[in-house]
Parts: C-alpha cells; sequence; structure tokens
C-alpha cells in the first residue's frame, strides 16, 4: 500500500480546523450560543395534548401568564408541546399552566410529560464543575502520558483535545444546536476518545522513533499514521455505527445526545492525525534543531 | 491435541452463549432464579421517570449549625416522603444548603413535590378576637397574635396525663420559654377574652388549648382526646416543623414514565441493530478474527451489564453514552490486535508466532490508550456530580470489561481456533 503523507501539509489542515473554529467564534460573539434552561436558568414543559395544536393557538391558550415562551412540537406525530421560557416556574406556576391546558384539551394527569426547571445561579455551577472536572482529568492525562511517553507526546495529545473541544463548540455555535446536558456528554465523549485515540498513534510512533534513525519526524508520524490508518477507519467507523443506529431508531432525548456523540468520535479520530501527530513532529523538530545549533 | 483444542473452543463459546441467554431472559434453578438484565437492572430517572427536586435552604446559618440544620431537614423530608409511600427515595445534602431529592417512578409528581416542598412552619399564636379557634380552621379565619414559632422548640413527645390520657409534651429553649409566658400571661389576665393560644403548622390549626393559668416552665403540654396514634402524628409534625429553614426550589426534573420508557425501548433496539452492524462489519473484515471480537464483544456486553447490577449502579443515559463509549474502545482493542496479527503474518511469521508477537506488540497500545482514559473516568467519577458521574462508572466499568474481554477471551479463543484451521487467509492475511 502507498503511503500517504499527512503530516507535511500541516499548514492546510491546521488551517481548515483554525477556519471552522474562527466561524464558530465569530457567530459565537456575533449571535451568541444557543444556551438550553440549564444552563441560563428557566423551565421546560413537555405536554401531550392528543392533537397537533399549532404553537400560535397553544401560546395563545397560555398568554395570561406573561412568560414570552419558545413552543415547538415534538413527539412522533406532533402530538406534543415542549414550552420554554427563560423564567425559573415554582411547582405551583407550572401546575397552573398544565392544567389551563388540561381543561382546554381535555386531558389527563398523565399527559403532562415532563418538566424541568432550573435555577439561574444553578447553571453556571453546573458549567463551572463540569469544567474544573474535566481540567483536572486532561492535567492528569498529561502526568501520565509524560510519564509513560515523554513530554512533547503529552503536549500534542492535550492540544489535540482543546483542538476538539473547540470543534465541538464551534459545531453547536454553527449549528445553532441547543447547548444542555447532552453537550456535557458529547464534551466527556471528547476527553475519553480523543486522548484514547492519540494514544494508538503515537505508540506507533514511539516504536517507529526507536527503528528510523535518520528519518525526519514527519517521516516516522506519517509512517506510524499509515500503520495504524487502517485501525483508525475501522475502530471509529464500527463505533459510528452503534450511535448512527441510536441516532436513526431514537427518540428525541436519544437523538439530542447521539449527534454530539457522533461529532466527538469524528474529530477525536480527525485529530490524532491531522493535529496531534503534525504538532507533535513540529516540536520535534524544533527541540532537534536547537539541540544541533547549540552542540556547534 | 487439535481435536481437544476444537472442544475447547466450542465449550467457550457455549458458555458464553449461555451467559448471553441468561442476561436476556433469566434463570430459575429450583428456587433460585436470577433475573434477566431487563428486570434487575436499576434504571434512573431520566429513563424510568419520576422527579428530581434540588432544594436550596434560604439560611445564614454557617459550619456545625448549618449542618445541623441541613441534617434535621433532610430527616423531615425523609419522614414526608416515607408517608407518602414512595419506593426508593434517595436523599442526599449536596454542597453546604442543599438538599437533592430523587423519587423514581411517581406517577403525580406535581403533587409530591408539593407535599415535601412545604416548609412545615409551626406557630403558637393568642386567640385577640371574638372567633374561638378549632383544629382545622386557617390563620385567616381568626384573629390572633404570633407568640412564639417552631424555632424555639427543642423538642416533642408522646406522654400521658394524670388521666392516662395520651397528650403532646414539648420542650422549648430559653428563648421559647420567656415566649410562652408571656404569651400564656397575656392570654389569661384579660377575662374578657377566650385564652386559646392555637397551635398552628403551615397556617393551620392543629390544636387550640385553652390556657388556665400563667405557665413559667420550659415546657408544656397539648391535651386533647387524642389516640396514641394521633398524638404521637402530631409530636411529629411539631418535631419537623420545629424546623427554622426555608426551602427554594432551584432545580427540578419531572419525566413522565411513558415519555422514558419510550427512550428507553427505542435505545435498546438501536443498540441491538448498531451491535449487529458491528458484528457484521467485523465479521467481512476480519473473518475469523471477526467471529471470535464478536464473541468477545457479546461477552464484553454481558459483563458490564451484571457488573453494574452488581454494583447497584444506576443506568442512565449519560451511563448509555459511556457504555457506548466504552464498547468502541473493546472493538479497538480487537482491531489493535487483528491488525497487528496481519502485520505479523505480512512479514512471514507462521500463524501461532503470528499471534503470539501481535497479541505481545497490541497489548502495550491496549494498555497505555486504555489506562489513559481510565484516569480521565476516575478524575470525573471523583469531580463530577450527577450526569457527569453515571457517565464516569459506566465508562470505568466498560474499560475494565472491554480489556478482560480483549486480552483474555479474544487471545484464547484465537489460539484454541487453531485448532480446526491454521489457513492464514482465514486471519485477514492478504499472503
Amino acid at each position: 500500500m502507498k503511503e500517504i503523507k499527512f503530516t507535511p501539509k500541516y499548514k492546510l489542515w491546521f488551517g481548515i480546523s483554525g477556519a471552522v473554529i474562527l466561524i464558530g467564534l465569530v457567530l459565537m460573539l456575533t449571535r451568541g450560543l444557543n444556551f438550553g434552561i440549564d444552563f441560563t436558568g428557566g423551565t421546560m414543559m413537555q405536554i401531550n395534548l392528543n392533537q397537533t395544536v399549532s404553537v400560535s393557538e397553544v401560546s395563545d391558550a397560555i398568554k395570561e401568564f406573561d412568560l414570552s415562551p419558545e413552543i415547538v412540537h415534538a413527539g412522533e406525530q406532533k402530538h406534543e408541546v415542549i414550552i420554554k421560557t427563560k423564567s425559573s416556574l415554582s411547582n405551583e406556576d407550572r401546575a397552573q399552566i398544565f392544567n389551563v391546558l388540561k381543561t382546554k384539551y381535555n386531558l389527563q394527569d398523565s399527559d403532562f410529560r415532563s418538566a424541568e426547571q432550573f435555577g439561574a445561579a444553578i447553571g453556571s455551577e453546573i458549567r463551572n464543575r463540569a469544567l474544573m472536572a474535566i481540567s483536572v482529568a486532561a492535567i492528569f492525562m498529561l502526568i501520565y502520558i509524560w510519564f509513560r511517553f515523554e513530554l512533547i507526546f503529552g503536549v500534542a495529545a492535550i492540544v489535540a483535545l482543546l483542538h476538539d473541544i473547540l470543534i465541538l463548540i464551534s459545531v453547536y455555535s454553527i449549528f445553532n444546536l441547543t447547548v444542555n446536558s447532552s453537550f456535557i456528554a458529547a464534551i466527556l465523549t471528547i476527553v475519553g476518545y480523543s486522548i484514547n485515540d492519540t494514544i494508538v498513534v503515537f505508540d506507533r510512533v514511539r516504536e517507529n522513533v526507536k527503528r528510523s534513525k535518520g528519518k525526519s519526524h514527519f517521516e516516522v508520524a506519517d509512517k506510524s499514521i499509515n500503520q495504524t490508518l487502517t485501525r483508525s477507519i475501522n475502530t471509529s467507523l464500527t463505533t459510528l455505527l452503534v450511535i448512527g443506529a441510536l441516532y436513526f431508531l431514537g427518540v428525541e432525548s436519544i437523538r439530542e445526545f447521539a449527534l454530539p456523540l457522533m461529532t466527538g468520535i469524528a474529530v477525536g479520530t480527525y485529530s490524532s492525525i491531522f493535529i496531534a501527530s503534525p504538532v507533535w513532529a513540529i516540536v520535534r523538530n524544533k527541540i532537534a534543531r536547537k539541540g544541533s545549533y547549540a552542540a556547534n | 491435541m487439535k481435536g481437544k483444542n476444537t472442544i475447547l473452543f466450542f465449550l467457550v463459546v457455549a458458555l458464553i452463549a449461555g451467559l448471553a441467554f441468561v442476561a436476556m431472559n433469566g434463570l430459575t434453578i429450583g428456587s433460585y432464579t436470577l433475573g434477566s438484565v431487563n428486570d434487575s437492572m436499576k434504571l434512573g430517572l431520566d429513563i424510568k421517570g419520576g422527579v428530581v427536586v434540588v432544594y436550596e435552604a434560604k439560611t445564614d446559618e454557617t459550619g456545625t449549625d448549618l449542618i445541623k440544620t441541613m441534617e434535621q431537614t433532610k430527616q423531615v423530608i425523609g419522614k414526608r416522603v416515607n408517608e407518602l409511600g414512595l419506593t426508593e427515595p434517595i436523599i442526599t445534602i449536596q454542597g453546604d444548603k442543599r438538599i437533592r431529592i430523587e423519587l423514581p417512578g411517581v406517577s403525580n409528581a406535581q403533587e409530591a413535590i408539593n407535599m415535601i416542598g412545604k416548609t412545615a412552619q409551626l406557630e403558637f399564636a393568642r386567640v385577640t378576637g371574638d372567633t374561638p379557634a378549632y383544629s382545622g380552621m386557617t390563620s385567616d379565619m381568626f384573629e390572633s397574635e404570633t407568640v412564639l414559632t417552631g424555632e424555639n422548640i427543642d423538642d416533642a413527645y408522646v406522654s400521658t396525663n394524670s388521666y392516662n390520657q395520651p397528650v403532646v409534651a414539648l420542650k422549648f429553649d430559653s428563648t421559647g420559654t420567656d415566649l410562652f409566658t408571656e404569651g400564656t400571661r397575656a392570654a389569661t389576665n384579660d377575662g374578657t377574652q377566650i385564652g386559646q393560644i392555637a397551635i398552628l403548622l403551615d397556617g393551620k390549626v392543629i390544636s387550640a388549648p385553652t390556657v388556665k393559668k400563667v405557665l413559667t416552665d420550659n415546657s408544656a403540654v397539648i391535651e386533647g382526646s387524642f389516640t396514641l396514634a394521633a398524638a404521637n402524628e402530631l409530636a411529629t409534625l411539631i418535631r419537623g416543623g420545629a424546623l427554622p429553614v426555608q426551602l427554594e426550589e432551584i432545580q427540578t426534573s419531572v419525566i413522565g414514565p411513558t415519555l422514558g420508557l419510550d427512550s428507553l425501548k427505542s435505545a435498546i433496539n438501536a443498540a441491538k441493530i448498531g451491535l449487529i452492524l458491528v458484528v457484521l462489519f467485523m465479521l467481512v473484515y476480519y473473518r475469523i478474527p471477526g467471529i471470535i471480537a464478536s464473541i468477545a464483544l457479546v461477552l464484553y456486553a454481558t459483563i458490564v451489564l451484571y457488573v453494574m447490577i452488581g454494583f447497584n449502579a444506576t443506568l442512565t443515559l449519560p451511563g448509555i453514552a459511556g457504555i457506548v463509549l466504552s464498547l468502541g474502545m473493546a472493538v479497538d482493542a480487537n482491531v489493535i490486535i487483528f491488525e497487528r496479527l496481519k502485520e505479523e503474518m505480512l512479514v512471514g511469521k507462521s500463524l501461532r508466532a503470528s499471534i503470539d508477537g501481535g497479541f505481545h506488540r497490541a497489548m502495550r497500545t491496549i494498555i497505555d490508550s486504555n489506562v489513559t482514559t481510565f484516569i480521565a473516568a476516575v478524575i470525573l467519577f471523583i469531580f463530577g456530580e450527577g450526569p457527569i458521574k453515571g457517565f464516569a462508572v459506566t465508562l470505568m466499568i466498560g474499560i475494565v470489561s472491554s480489556m478482560f474481554t480483549a486480552v483474555v477471551v479474544t487471545k484464547t479463543l484465537l489460539k484454541l481456533s487453531l485448532g480446526f484451521t491454521d489457513r492464514k487467509k482465514l486471519y485477514g492475511s492478504r499472503g
């Protein structure tokens, strides 16, 4: 099999990733991220109306509560509505709103399918705690890789991890997806998968460095990527098959978190080859050159 | 020798198939029953339905005072939940002043929240108007003035009076004693008034004794025609009501049981189809190793589910994400082994030598990649809360199971499979 040259074109790969992240960031600054109520505080109610009712009709029915709600249809036959509002409604308020719809559409208590309410302060807390957990996890992974490989591998792996997280945030920003608890699940998957995938490639690099004296670091990296390429493709393909099945066959709550997981797996695989490996080669090269200058 | 290996191979396969069958259908031997995974798995609220409420205590207390208050609050809520007859409630104190209540499978969630969230403010009020207070009246039905609140009551318990009737005895703290003395003096002093001190819980009269004389003790007795059970309930309510803290609902999730079951059913179906696709892919691409990997994956799935049941872990939606991720890693371990195996065969080694060499080299990769992810999972478990913890638990269980099945089961089966064929082509060699 002919060896494909990946790493020498690193400017192209970095450019592509950079562009995606840039678009994401610009949109994030201009339009803002579409935060779910888990992050902003607010209330969500999902109610089965047993018939398709237009959004404006539902909005009219509950206008006395003055919620300025966001109303969307849900369920396979669009018989359900999800009412979201930024205000944090108490249990009694929610019951009142449901009772209005209950009387109007002749509903049962069990038609109140779900409700979520988050106080305004708790969102930033959830976010901060998740950020803290992920940062600490990254530090410990770095230490392990440093110990088992060498520091440059660890740094390159963490760079790839940061890249993946930024890309995921950009995807959420570009497609205006709701940033909620499924977003946290996706970030976690990236933390697990990205490093795991990078390590498999780096393990080859570590092995090949010893055997390929005299070759450039880019050549070593490319050889390693090519040797692990079938594995990279097969593993991400099979994992995507499982999550893809969840996405195409699951109900809304499952789909909502299957999509970011797929993005996470795809980006995690991409970054091992196109980000982590060239970063390693570039840094390694720089250090080698410095070393030779010092020797002169 | 070869025949023996073939028999062993099929024995191992039969054993794994048996375990998987039991996991799907359950098993009954005599009086001993092993439930199927479907029946035994504890499902999270996001799947099964139920209520999660997080309350924050509105208090300025700190340190040990706060801890005591929170413990009391937890106990009171525990009692109320039990009174509602709800199964498997989980009540935990989160951080300093938060209480998280999980009620799985509650059908009327809104009502449950109402009952639990009640402040149960106890109040002693002197009746000042002409309307006497009766138990059952609300505070707006008669005129009154607050004497003291639950904050000033140390204890309430059932006792008996000289006629051997059950009564509820109260113990005040020092401020309470003073306030009570003042209150009884005001109630008896003036002959024109009704002379009642009503005892109210959340604005509703539970008892309205008439004050016969000024009381200066640090204790009082509520008499009435109580049955022992009624006296007990009242004492419990007063003790509960003595809680001086107001709770604010800061986070709620109510998931209807039908919504949860819909997602579970579709998730199980999707997982089955996903697994079948993976198995097909592995069979077509890797042939005999593919069959072996599929068997190992079936065992992997069985082990993960049983370990979760054994640890009494709860399956949540983020937990499913963890399982999917570790499933990916289990497939990965097998793929890494088989790719190494191919490489070894490519340089002309015998099949047996290739299996040994391939394993040896794959092991290092598998250990490093899995340990790194395992570290992440442990940190997420320690620092994460709620959904992050659920994810971390299944990921940890998944990684260990995937290492075991890939290393032990795949290796054993690969070696045993040499008993019935030694054609390299069947192991993915192009040579």
